[in-house]
Order: structure tokens, then sequence, then C-alpha cells
């Protein structure tokens, strides 16, 4: 037990009146204006085939432009063509001019999802710009060196009005610091050392007061605020394994569609030939119009997945976008994926169940003492608790006329510690303590006290109201209960309602006595919750939930939480928590907000199925351009009755099958940004209805559309 | 017509019927739990072990089981390739054949080692009755049991188990499954008149002009006949296959034989269900398949029944189209069998494909294309569940987990594997040959001219790729080329696939299982079931789609038409 | 593992199990078939009243004259040859086959139509059995219809009466297995062999 320093702050930051949460697009003032200029102008620079390469479906398609090109310019490059060589220049240049613009779509896409990203890296990279920091050198002396010099380890001063120079560790002064350049959250926060959370800074932000003795602990580069420009910026972006898997797929279906356009000449030149005898020449050379290269390869692009194969990596930086948007940075895609696998929610109550401060509502008596007596009593165990709670003890004791004298003689803070459970004042000789229950039993039996008989009775009154019972005592004899009133937090119920829908667990953790968390539990609707928790039951807990092979997410914010955020899968650290805290964790919440973990569930689903949708939607269009295509160029051979959409020619069915195919992507971008829409239900209603929008409207749009553009094309 | 509907529905019935019997049958000797045979085979088993080196007790990983299957199915081959080249030498050589040429003799090695049967020979002209029983039917147990075998251990990993041990599956296959019902089929077969001799032809003069001779082939057919079937093997002792009335004499043996070719594909599904614990997901994959047979066979049999309609306007009526079949087996039962042979990859014919009309062709062809209506001697069951691993990882995203299925999440190596074998290894072994052999001048033996004869090509590859063995048999394909060509195609549709599904198991049995909660994507429902069936669809059938038009969809129209 | 185990465990298991299925089982069931089914395991070979060997019940035999009911057409003339000239050794061997020709093919359109105008020529109603050949030229039956439309062919070259006739047809017909399954057929050979034994 330490000796609490004079001046009386709060072991949390203490947040200034400001701006609250509630607009949840306030992404560091974020530059948009030329977000859609800029994109365009990235969706040629990814043309060089250094950058195209990268996707193997678009790049299929840009070899292809290629070729079509090549043929345009000399349509007999590969062979003289039977047909008028304008007509067939023409359509070539058509084609050309078609799969350009499919290339430039998809970039497009990709290069709107990254502008998002990058506009907000701009405005973070503005706060890092070179600044003077003030080194200490070990005799003291002050030294100005740049901050990109500073190694960790390092000791810098930090006075008002500068920036703070790199992420460190406040070991001197009282400060308060504008963070808003990380959180958007232009309330100052106030640092201070000593307690775990308040502790940290962060380089980049901005010293409002005071001065702060900063001990360095990252090296240049490697500080959060780069990490973060890296991260929204997508510089690390690599592919989670999902889309690895997806990428997979869709270059195997690339793979498959080349070897059936590659072999199709020789089937249709077989075919000609066979034609040529029993039809005449005219038809066979209609047959071997109908197999140009510049058609095979329009073919080729028609079947190839080009939907989810342009949109693909936009749909994965958008999804790390959403989650940014709602001020949480994620370390990894792989981490925005997990949550949608998540199958736990291991959650704090206090702070992310309940509202963060318990109030004193009533002081309950016990073994014949007054209500005005152990006022007092709770008012000497409190005087030196800055906590919330404490100070509502306080305030309680103090309208129950209350009062609790020094008289000069030296008092000391016993602070609250997980290990004993209790804090309070020591006077004189004389101690006074609140706490948990049985820590406070255990404190007066060993002081050689009783307990009292009316004690468990209260407890229990207490628990069954859902509220945190905290016993005082002084010395040996405990006086009463203090009746802490939680308050659930409204709404969640109904959220974890929706969480069991989609089949996830939730699990709260509380240091409350079983009787309270149940009340808790069954009052918030979680599905388990753990009583007397220790930080070792969390890690517990999580280890156990993944021995059945589940998935869990967690928050936390204490050092002693950074065990427990690693061995989560989605370990969300708040802003406001320690350096350890954050650097175990895959997801930093600036706001930190723990019920967020709830959102980001969301986020986390609504990322597979975007891709999942868009997947079933591309593949299941390929019936429709198969019946738009195959009929039309094969009508020599007879089989025109297949052409079911009753298209023109085979040039209209091919041009109109094209632009469909170019079309939809910028049709869905809007989709593939924002994600599918998501509703809680179980699998199989989102299976059921997510088939029926995009499997099987996959099916049927692509009819319609081609049909339409068909009608509307000149071409005959 | 009402009549040939009842024979196939009634058929059917019979095959459904056992699927529960010799589902848990099979599954219980792969278990190893007590089954009837128990004291007798025992102890020769632990004798065959003993001789051949094997250690019963040695779990093998996906890759040793795979090296287990291409060493023995190697050493096979080689055995086999030798008795060939020296039939001629060899004893039980009646009509005095000497050794075949050496690609027809390979091509031959690799199409029985590969459960495939495809024969560029005629078997009484051919190969001598040891080659035929020591050789070609060795390996109808053997090709036959690696297939059962490969599709336990897939079965095993899927559902979490260690993948078990090729050689004791292998010999359990053998002796507790094909062979005890190909002694008691082979007696039956033999009672119905089916010969079993090692005396050559009977010359016999005929009785309308005894100036003229009937040589009347015979040999030891019966014994080789269930075995071919049972093991979806497919190659005929004699040219004819099942249509020879020595290997399938009347309605009561074609009854055994479509219920024996069919019993082991559709009951594995049911085996399956038994192992993941979850019959409801066996009925519902197995309902699927059998939709889609049914529709096959209704497709087939009503072109059949139609018959041709340049033959009808000869006729002046409507008489079904019986070019390539025998009476005793009508429309009704040679439709039926066709669809069967090629939807279970047996290949044996009781009529000749090629002359049937392009309803029946394009229905073969893709059965031989998808390999999962009912599929191959295991290999098809297997097949089946990777279609479904496919199915769950593009849909199941949709329900915004990262796709599992039972409980296993399916991640990038899974795709890689499924996707290769389910997607590409066909497109390769195929449309490639096929395309070269267009291409190359001389080379392709079509005989019947136009999209047919693109029937005839596609349909040699897609019969060696899938395994099947049946042929487009106009084709002449007695040649170095083909032999050569269609060799490829069936080592590459026999081991890529099997290597696959042996990797993918055992990546998938080393997954922790993940519980199942509501926002799991449950497989075992109608909703998923007819999900899977259209991505088969889409992604079996669509890659197809150019040479299925201008194939058997031409052909129709050519003859509706009547041009050419 | 080694190399060698491992193809050494291949090798063994190979001849093991040749041994069983390749040796034991098909040696066994011959002996099996020569005991137990003697007829069906030779096939089904049919003598005449003097022993010899005059055919298979189960394998029909060429017949075009008026004197008899015509077979199906065949690819192979059921595997018959001359045995005084018989270049492709059919009669050493054996054969089978099918003319494996396209429902689009021409060429099968004119054989149709060159044997329909024969069966229109003989006075016989042509039916599917009668103008396509068999998938095995070795089919042993025609359609009881075939059959019938034959009767008057027959009885007025061999000055029978037509309703005796009807009732060889029927004594010949094999049936379907339960009366459900495979199609009726007249065993032309079988038939035949009763004709003339009628007739002598």
């Amino acid at each position: 037990m330490k000796t609490r320093n004079e001046s009386s702050t709060s072991s949390r930051p203490i947040r200034l009146p400001g701006r609250r949460r509630g607009d949840r697009s306030h992404t560091p003032k974020a530059d948009r204006k030329g977000l859609y200029q800029r994109a365009i102008r990235e969706s040629f620079v990814k043309l060089t085939p250094r950058i195209a390469v990268r996707n193997p479906v678009m790049f299929v398609v840009w070899l292809g432009t290629i070729v079509t090109l090549l043929v345009t310019i000399n349509p007999n490059l590969f062979g003289s063509v039977q047909a008028d060589i304008g007509q067939q220049r023409l359509l070539n240049g058509i084609i050309t001019l078609i799969l350009f613009f499919t290339i430039l779509f998809a970039n497009f896409a990709e290069a709107v999802a990254e502008g998002r990203g990058k506009a907000q890296a701009d405005a973070l990279r503005s706060t890092r710009s070179d600044t003077v920091a003030r080194k200490l050198s070990p005799d003291g002396s002050v030294q100005d060196i740049s901050s990109t010099k500073l190694r960790r380890g390092d000791q810098v001063k930090v006075i008002a009005g500068d920036m703070v120079p790199a992420d460190g560790d406040v070991i001197q002064g009282i400060g308060s610091v504008d963070e808003s350049a990380i959180t958007g959250e232009s309330a100052p926060v106030l640092k201070q050392p000593g307690t775990d959370i308040a502790s940290s800074v962060t380089g980049g932000t901005r010293l409002l007061s005071d001065e702060l003795i900063v001990r360095i602990t990252s090296d240049p580069g490697q500080g959060f605020i780069d990490r973060m420009i890296s991260l929204v910026e997508g510089a690390e972006r690599s592919k989670t394994p999902n889309e690895i898997a997806l990428t997979v797929l869709l270059a195997v279906l690339t793979q498959v569609f080349l070897i059936v356009v590659a072999t199709t000449p020789s089937v249709s030149g077989y075919i000609a030939g066979f034609l040529d005898g029993v039809a005449g020449a005219t038809t066979g050379n209609n047959l071997r119009t109908g197999t140009s290269i510049a058609i095979l390869i329009a073919l080729l692009v028609a079947l190839i997945p080009t939907t989810i194969g342009g949109l693909l990596s936009a749909i994965g930086i958008a999804g790390m976008d959403r989650v940014a948007q709602f001020n949480v940075i994620a370390t990894s895609g792989r981490a925005v994926e997990a949550c949608g696998d998540v199958n736990t929610l291991v959650l704090d109550k206090t702070g992310t169940i309940t509202l963060g401060n318990r109030l004193a509502d009533e002081f309950i008596p016990v073994n014949g003492h007054s209500v005005p007596e152990v006022a007092d009593i709770c008012l000497a165990a409190s005087v030196f608790d800055e906590t919330p709670e404490g100070r509502s003890i306080v305030q309680l004791a103090q309208k129950l006329g209350a009062k609790f004298d020094l008289d000069g003689q030296p008092a000391e803070g016993i602070e609250f510690s997980a290990r004993t459970r209790m804090s309070g004042t020591d006077l004189d000789s004389k101690e006074y303590r609140k706490g948990a229950v049985d820590a406070i039993k255990g404190f007066v039996r060993s002081r050689g006290g009783q307990v009292p008989t009316t004690l468990d009775e209260a407890y229990e009154r207490v628990s069954r109201l859902g509220g945190t019972p905290l016993a005082v005592c002084q010395g040996n004899e405990i006086y009463g209960v203090i009746y802490l009133k939680d308050i659930v937090k409204t709404g969640l119920r109904e959220r974890f309602d929706q969480l069991r829908r989609m089949g996830v667990k939730t699990i709260m953790l509380t240091g409350d006595n079983r009787i309270t968390a149940s009340v808790i539990a069954q009052e918030a609707g979680v599905d388990d919750f753990i009583a007397e928790a220790t930080p070792e039951d969390k890690i517990n807990v999580i280890r156990s939930e993944q021995a059945q092979g589940k998935l869990v997410a967690m928050t936390g914010d204490g050092t002693n939480d950074a065990p427990a955020l690693a061995q989560a899968n989605v370990g969300v650290a708040m802003n406001s928590g320690t350096q350890a805290a954050k650097e175990a964790a895959n997801m930093v919440d600036l706001d930190s907000d723990p019920t967020k973990l709830i959102d980001l569930v969301t986020i986390g689903k609504q990322l597979l199925i975007t891709r999942g949708a868009l997947t079933t939607f591309s593949v299941a269009n390929d019936i429709a351009k198969y019946f738009a295509i195959i009929p039309t160029i094969f009508a020599a051979a007879g089989i025109g009755a297949l052409n079911i959409m009753g298209l023109k020619s085979a040039q209209s069915a091919i041009v109109s099958a094209l632009i469909y195919n170019a079309l939809i992507i910028p049709v869905l971008i809007p989709l593939a940004l924002r994600g599918v829409q998501f509703r809680p239900l179980t699998a199989d209603q989102l299976l059921q209805r997510n088939m029926l929008i995009y499997g099987l409207g996959g099916i049927i749009a692509p009819f319609i559309a081609i049909k339409a553009i068909d009608l509307i094309l000149p071409l005959s | 017509m009402l009549q040939g509907w009842i024979q196939i529905a009634l058929t059917l019935l019979i095959v459904v019927a056992i699927t529960p019997f010799f589902g848990r049958y099979m599954a219980r000797v792969f278990v190893g739990q007590r089954t009837i045979f128990d004291s007798v085979l025992n102890p020769l088993e632990r004798t065959f072990f003993l001789l051949s080196g094997v250690r019963a007790r040695e779990e093998m990983t996906g890759w040793q089981y795979a090296r287990a299957v291409l060493y023995s199915n190697l050493a096979m081959l080689v055995f086999i390739y030798l008795i060939f080249m020296f039939q001629g030498v060899l004893p039980f050589n009646p009509t005095g054949l000497s050794a075949p040429s050496w690609d027809l003799a390979l091509h031959t090695a690799i199409s029985f080692v590969t459960n495939t049967n495809q024969q560029h020979y005629s078997g009484e002209t051919t190969y001598s009755y040891f080659s035929q029983f020591a050789a070609l039917g060795f390996m109808m147990f053997t090709s036959a049991a690696t297939g059962i075998a490969v599709a336990i251990a897939f079965i095993r990993g899927l559902t979490g188990k260690p993948l078990g041990n090729f050689y004791v599956d292998l010999t359990q296959a053998i002796t507790r499954i094909l062979l005890p019902i190909s002694i008691v089929g082979a007696m039956i077969l033999m009672a119905a008149g089916v010969p079993e001799t090692l005396a050559g032809p009977a010359i016999v003069p005929t009785l309308e002009n005894p100036g003229i001779s009937q040589a009347i082939a015979r040999g030891p057919v019966a014994h080789y006949e269930i075995i071919k079937e049972l093991g979806e093997n497919g190659g005929g002792f004699f040219g004819i296959n099942s249509a020879h009335p020595f290997e399938n004499p009347n309605g009561f043996t074609n009854l055994v034989e479509i219920v024996a070719l069919l019993s082991v594909p559709t009951s594995l599904i049911y085996t399956f269900g038994l192992f993941a614990n979850n019959r409801k997901q066996a009925w519902l994959i197995y309902s699927m398949v059998m939709i889609i047979f049914v529709g096959f066979i209704v497709i087939t049999a009503i072109g059949e029944y139609d018959g041709n309609p340049a033959v009808n306007t000869l006729l002046g009526n409507q008489q079904p189209n019986l070019e390539g079949k025998e009476v005793r087996f009508g429309w009704a039962q040679s439709a039926l069998f066709a669809v069967s042979t090629t939807a279970t990859m047996c290949g044996a014919v009781n009529a000749l494909h090629d002359s049937f009309m392009p309803n029946g062709g394009f229905v073969t062809l893709s059965n031989m294309f998808l390999q999962i209506v009912w599929g191959g001697q295991g290999t098809g069951t297997a097949y089946l569940f990777a279609y479904l691993i496919l199915a769950v990882f593009v849909t199941g995203l949709m329900v915004g987990r990262t796709p599992e299925f039972l409980g296993r999440k399916i991640e990038k190596r899974e795709v890689v594997l499924a996707s290769f074998l389910i997607l590409l290894v066909h497109p390769i072994a195929i449309l490639i040959p096929t395309a070269l052999t267009l291409t190359i001048p001389g080379v392709s033996g079509i005989t019947n001219p136009g999209f047919h004869g693109l029937s005839q090509v596609v349909y040699e590859y897609a019969s060696a790729a899938a395994n099947n063995g049946s042929g487009f048999e106009g084709l002449d394909d007695g040649t170095l080329w083909w032999n050569l060509s269609a060799s490829f195609s069936l080592l590459a549709g026999r081991y890529i696939p099997i290597v696959a599904l042996l990797l993918l198991a055992d990546s998938m049995s080393r997954k922790q299982p993940v519980p199942a909660t509501a926002g799991t994507l449950r497989t075992d429902t109608g909703l998923f079931t007819g999900v899977t069936a259209g991505v088969i669809l889409i992604l079996g059938a669509l890659t197809f789609f150019p040479v299925l038009a201008l194939g058997p969809v031409a052909e129709a129209f050519q003859i509706v038409k009547g041009i050419g | 593992m080694s190399f060698a185990r491992e193809a050494g465990r291949a090798i063994r298991s190979t001849l093991v199990l040749w041994v069983i299925t390749a040796l034991v089982y098909p040696l066994v069931m011959v002996a099996f078939g020569q005991i137990a089914f003697p007829f069906q395991a030779n096939g089904s070979i049919l003598t005449n009243t003097q022993g010899q060997a005059v055919g298979s019940a189960l394998i029909g035999q060429p017949f075009t004259s008026d004197r008899y009911f015509n077979s199906r057409p065949s690819t192979t003339s059921y595997s018959t040859a001359d045995p005084q000239n018989d270049p492709d050794t059919i009669l050493q061997t054996g054969v089978s086959g099918a003319s494996n020709l396209a429902p689009s093919n021409p060429d099968l359109l004119q054989r149709v139509q060159e044997t329909t105008t024969q069966l229109q020529q003989a006075g016989i109603q042509p039916t599917a059995d009668l103008v396509y050949t068999s998938g095995s030229s070795l089919d042993p039956h025609i359609t009881p219809e075939a059959a019938r439309a034959q009767i008057t062919r027959v009885a007025t070259a061999r000055g029978l009466p037509p309703n005796q006739l009807e009732d060889l047809i029927s004594q010949n017909t094999d049936g379907r297995f339960l009366g459900i399954f495979g199609e009726p057929g007249v065993n032309v050979l079988r038939l035949n062999l009763a004709l003339d034994a009628l007739g002598s």
C-alpha cells in the first residue's frame, strides 16, 4: 500500500465536457472533396502491369484488352477473317473499349475504397510532421532534437502547446492533452503518471496545459500513429485468409473458363468443316467468324468472375473502413473477419453492460448501528476514494449529515486492489475499510472481530436488487452495507437477443457476488456470467471457450487485461487503456466504448456476407451470359433456338453481355463499400434471404439487363 | 409406355430399399464393428497382412495413404501389363491369342487399374481367358476396393477421425464386401444362364444354312460379370458388354446387374450419414442426387421411346429407337441401364450409347461431366462431399461466418484442393485432349459425321477422365493416339483427384471442430441441399455448356430439322 | 518409411490379393458352375436328337429365308462365317458388335430405308426390332409383333395353318421377369427349331 499523493485525481482519465460520441462519421477530419477525382486518377495508375497483375481475374481482362486492341488495329493478325474487315474492326474496337472500361471500373472501385482510407491517413500524417523534442539528458539538461531521432527509453519534456513527440508514458507531471487527432474527440484528456491508464500519451497529440516528463516507448516510425496510418492507408494490407481462399477459387474458375474458351476454336472449327460440307461454305464461315479471337476473348471475360474479382479488394478495404468509421482501428483485416466468426463475447459488467458509475443509494446499518453512524464510517472510509463510486458514497453520507474530521492528524488512503478487494482510510490507529462483503468479513476476523448475523441479510437484500453491496467497518466492527446501485444500459437486452439469434453467446464478467451478478445478468439478458471474477478468470474463460473450438471476443483496458486480450481471437483495447493493452489487442477503440464490440461483430458478419453475396451473384450471372453468347455465336450450327432471350444477333448479344458485365461493377460499388444490409437472423434465415436476392437475383437480373441493352443497342 | 416406367420405378425402389442395410453394413465393416463373417475372415485377413507386411493398426496420414494407393496401383499396373504381354505363352488361352500391341496393352492396363475399364478392344478377340480373369478380373476387385478405401478414408477425415490404413481398407473392401457379394451373385447369374467355363468357343452349323458355322464365344463369364457391375468396373468379357446375351441373358439378370452397379455408390452416402452421425444429411444428399438421376432417366427414356423421327417417318408410325438395343431390354431397361452406368461410372452397357437419341447423349455426357450423380465407386461419394464443401464455401459466407462444413472451417487449403479436383481436372483431362484430337489431322477416328462426331470424341475423353469406361463405341479408338491420349485422361482423372481428396480429408480431420450455434450454416436442410444442387449444376455443368451445345443439343436440332 | 518397405508392401499385397481374387475365386466359381449348372455354365448349348450342338438357347442365328421366322438384322451376321473361307478368323474366337450408327447418321437412314423396303416387299409390316440392328448382333429375340407379322409368310412357305404358328410363337416367347422387368421376346432359334420339328 502506498501513500496517496496529495493531489486528488481520478484513476480514470477524466473526460472534460465536450462533444459526445454520437455522430459516428467523425473520423479524423478526412478531406473527402477530392475523393472521386483522385479515384479516377488512381484507376488509370492502376493500369500499370505491375499493379494489375496482383488481381488475377482482372489481369486476364487486362491481357484480353491488349489482344483485342491488336485485332482492332489488324483484324487479320491471327489468321484471316472471312467476314467484312471493316465491320470486324468495328466490333473488335467496341469490345476493346468495353473491356478497357471493365478494368477501369474495377480499378475505380478499389481506388474509391482506398481513397477513403488515404484521406484519413493524410489527416493523420499531418500531425506526425517532425517536431522538436526537448530531450532530457541523464544530467537533467534539456536538449532540442528532432522527434525522429528519439529512441525508446529516452525521456522528453513536453510543455503546454507542444506536440507530444512520440508514444510514451508520463513519468512526471499532470496535464490535459488534446487527442482529437486520433480520436476525433475534442475533449481534452487528463494525463498523469502512476496510474495504468492515464499515463500513456500518444505521439502527435498536443499538450494543452502544464508540463509532462514522458518516457518514450516506441522507436521512430513504429508509434501508434504510424501504425494507424499504414493501417488505414492499406499499405500493409495483406489479404485475409478468407479473401485468399476466395481469390484461389476465382483463379481456378478463371483457369477453367480459359480452358473452355481456348478449346472452343478447334471444336467449332471441326463443326465448321462439317457445315461446309452439308450446308455450304457460308454457314461454315459464319461459325468461324462467330469464334474469332476478339469474340472468344469477349466470351472469356463474360464468363470469368469479373464482378467479384473487380470488387473483392474494395469489399475488404471498405470493411476496414467501416470499422474505422466506428472509430475503431483494426490492426488487420483478419481481425475484422474474425469478428464475424465470434461465438462468444466476454464482456465486463461495469462500463459495458451497466453504466460505468455505480452510485451509492442507501446505507443499511447492521449489528444495531444507526444510519448516521454508518454514514460517518462510510465517509471516513471513502474520503480518499476518488472513484465515482467513492464520490457518490461521500455525497450520500454528507447528505445524511455525516462528518469526518481529520483534526490535523495524518491520514492515509488505502487504495483498492484486485487482491484485497477493499479500500479505506487509516487515521491514527483507526482503520476504516469498505469493500466486498467477504473481504471485509476476512478483515474483521483478522482483527479479532465478529461477523454480525444481520450482515448477510443486508447483503442478500442488496444483491437481490441487483446492486453491489459493500460492507463498511472500522477495525473489528462491521457497521453496515452500502447499496451501490447498478444501472443496466438501455437497449442491451434487445442487442443480446439479436446476438443470440446470430448464434453468439455472451458471458458477463464481474467482481460482484453471485446473486448480484445473476440479477444483473438476467436484467441485461446475457447468456452466462462469472461472478467474483479475478483477472485470471478472464483468461480462463477465454481458454475454456476456445478449447471447445469457439472464437472469443473481449474488451479490456488495463495492463492485467493484456494476456486475455492477446488470448482472445478478437481483443479490443480501449484507447484510454495502457500501451500494453493496446499492443496485445488487435483492435483499438478510439472512443473507449466497450459496447462497440457488439457493433464489430455485425461489421465482421456484414463483410463476409457482402463477399459471399457478390460471389454468388457473379457466378449466377454466368447462366445468362452463356445463354446470351453461346447460342448466338454458334447460331450457324442450328442451335439458334437456345437464344431464349431473342437477342438480335451474335454481335449485339456479345456487346450487350459485355456492357452488362462492365456496368454491373460500378452499379455494385456502393453495395461493396456500404456492405450488404445485415439483419440479425439465424444462419438459415440469412441464407434463404441472401440466396433469394443474390442467388436467384443473380440468375434473373442479367437476363433482363442483357435483353434491355440488346434492345437499346443500335447494332444489328 | 406405362409398363416401362413401372419397371424403372420398381428397380429404383429396390435400390432405395437396399441402401440403409448395405450402407449400415459397410459402416460396420470400416468402423471395425462385428460382422457376420468375423469368425472366418479375421484369421484369414491376419494371414494376408502377415504375408504382405501390413501392420493393421498403423494409422496413415493423408499423404501416406495417397502414397500407398499410388505404390500399390503401380505394382498392379506393371503386374497385369506383364500378363498381357505374355498371354501367348500363359495358360487358359483356348483361342490361341497372342500379345496385343504395347500401346493397347498399356491403355487396357491403365484403364483397368483406374477402375475405368475403357476398352479399345473386343474381349473375345483380344485377351485370353487368363488375361481376362487373372489380370482384368483381378483389377476389378482391387480398383473398386481402392475407390471404396479412398471414400472411407475421406469420410473418416471429414468426420474428424484418423484416415485409417489403406491396405487394411483395401483388403476388407474385398474380403467383406466385394468378394462375398460376388460369390453369391456369380452363382445367381450362372443359374440364370450366364456361362462359367474354361472351354473355348462352341462351333455349330447354323440351322438355316449348315454350310455356314456359328462361333459361340463363351468363357468364365459369370464370376467376372458380377464384379464388373458391383465394382463399377464395366469392362465386358465380350466386346459388346452387357448387351451380349451371355453377359446379360434376360430381364432378371438385367435387374441384378443394375441393382449391383447402383448399390455401392448409393449406399456409401448412407454410410457417410452413419459416420457423421447425421442420417438426415445423408438422406438429403441422397434425395438431391436421386432427383437429378430420375430427371436424367426421364429425359433419356423419352428420347428412346419416341424414337428417331426420320425413321418413324419411314415406318409410318412411332417406334422406339432400337438401334443397338436388345429386344429383351427394350427402350425402358436400355435407357435405365445407360443412365445408371454413366451415373455410377460403371461403364457397362446393355445397349449402344452411340446409337442413342441426342437426349441420351446429353444425359450420359452430363453424368460423366458431373461425376456425382452417384458417381464412381467410392470416388463419386467423395466428389459429392467435395462439391458440398465448395457450395458451403461459395454460399456459406452469406450467413456472415467463415464457412464451415461439419464444424470444420473451410480455408485456403481446402478450397485449393476441392476447387482443383472438382473444377479443374475435368476440363484439363477432357477439353484439352478433345481440342487436340480435333485439330491434329487424321487422328480423330470419328465414324458418325457432324455434331455427333464431336460427341464421340468428347465422350471418349469424358469417359476416361471420369473413370467411366463406356463409349460412343463407333469411335475408331484402337490407335496409338487414342490409346496414349486416353491414358493421359485416365490417369489424370483418377490419381490427381484421389491425392487431392486424401489431402483434403487429412486437413479437415486435423481441424478443431467448432460447435454448431444458431449462427452456423446448417448443411442438413432442404434449402442448403437445393443450393448445393445449384452450385453443382452451375460450376460442374456450365464448363461443358459449349461442347454440349455443339454436340448433342445441335444434333437434336439437326434431327428435328432433318438436315445433314 | 523407406521406399523399399513401401514398395515391398505394395508388391506383396498385390500378390496376396491376386491369389484370392484372380485365382481362387474364378477357379472355384468355374468348378461350382460345372458341377451345379453344367448346362448354363457351358453356354446353354442346344442339341438335336442326334446329340449334335445346333446353337445356344441364348444366342440368335441368322434367318433370312421365307421358311423361317427371320431374326433381327445383325452387323456380324450372328458371329457366323463359312468355315472354308474365314479371313477374319471369326470362327476362331466368335465375335459380337453393333452398328454404332448415330441417329443423325445418314447411313443409318439409308440402311433402314433399304431394310424397310425389303420387309415391305416380303409383305411384313416393319417394326423397330426388324429395321434396327441389335446391340450385340447376337440378339436371340424378336418382338412378338414382329413374329406375328411373319406368320403369313412362313405359313405360306411351309404350308402350315397360321394358328399353329401362333401357338409355337407363344410357346417360344420369353416373358418379362415376374411379368415386370424386361420386354417379352420370341426366341427365334428355338421357334425355328420347333418349326423344323413340326415339319419333320
